[in-house]
């Protein structure tokens, strides 16, 4: 039965020790490998606030003491998700990250990365100021030149929070739960002077 | 009320040099990230003997 095979190569491929380790390799022990987790909990703290906000709608977060509060702990977290994410990228790039069959959790970061882009894009196109209208019209300009103008109108607000809100969050969601997976699975990578491990020092 | 060291009314200013035109918000927090990023390599992370363990399974 396909549930059999399901199962059995699920666990075959996903160890429960892997997914939920006890403890971590020597060379994890820097500031340099905190910043993967830091995103994951800004991300969290995004997720979180955007559910308040959506529940609540923008005339709450715009007019109620606690809706500029909750709207202000989105806007900071996206800033801090975004300050973590590139300090992580930098210094994956620079460990060459995707070393040792890591390839695939090298590409789903990239990818979350770029979506993420995509998701933060969205947010600022449904601020309800002047400020949205400038960059909404400065990005329909820049999407009609690159010849995809007439599936994104960022013009259209309904268009950007619907994207904002359901389809780019669930996207980015199952990219980084992809990601975080390779990464138990594959283990964090080895710095490139640790030799003797596999996917240190060629 | 305290005022800000940092005027937030009005447009930022702007860093021209050639090509490259930025403006100063976006120039000091990528300025910080580079900051940020070289503390991160140099600091020292505070660690128990006990805790970690040599690497031997990695890169499965």
């Amino acid at each position: 039965m396909w549930t059999t095979r399901l199962r059995k190569a699920t666990v075959e491929k996903f160890e429960p020790q892997d997914i939920l380790p006890d403890d971590q390799p020597s060379y994890v022990a820097s500031f340099i490998y905190v910043f993967g987790v830091l995103t994951l909990a800004a991300l969290f703290v995004i997720i979180g606030s955007g559910l308040w906000l959506t529940t609540k709608g923008a005339i709450w977060w715009h007019s109620s003491s606690i809706g500029h509060f909750v709207n202000s702990i989105h806007l900071w977290s996206v800033e801090l998700f975004f300050v973590f994410m590139v300090v992580h990228l930098w210094g994956k790039f620079w460990m060459a990250a995707w070393r040792g069959k890591r390839l695939m959790t090298w590409v789903t970061g990239a990818i979350a990365f770029l979506a993420s882009v995509a998701t933060g894009f969205t947010g600022y196109l449904i601020q309800w100021d002047f400020d949205s209208q400038w960059i909404a019209t400065q990005a329909k300009d820049g999407l009609n030149s690159v010849g995809i103008g007439s599936f994104f109108n960022t013009l259209n607000t309904g268009q950007a929070i619907l994207l904002h809100v359901s389809l780019l969050p669930l996207v980015v969601g199952l990219i980084v739960i992809w990601h975080v997976i390779l990464v138990r699975r594959h283990g964090v990578v080895p710095p490139l002077d640790a030799k003797g491990i596999a996917g240190g020092a060629m | 009320m305290v005022s800000l060291a940092i005027s937030l009314k009005g447009p930022a200013k702007f860093f021209n040099w050639g090509f490259i035109s930025i403006s100063i918000p976006n120039l000091i927090m990528i300025g910080l990230i580079v900051v940020l990023f070289v503390l991160a390599l140099v600091i020292p992370f505070p660690t128990h003997e006990s805790s970690a363990h040599a690497p031997s399974d990695e890169g499965k």
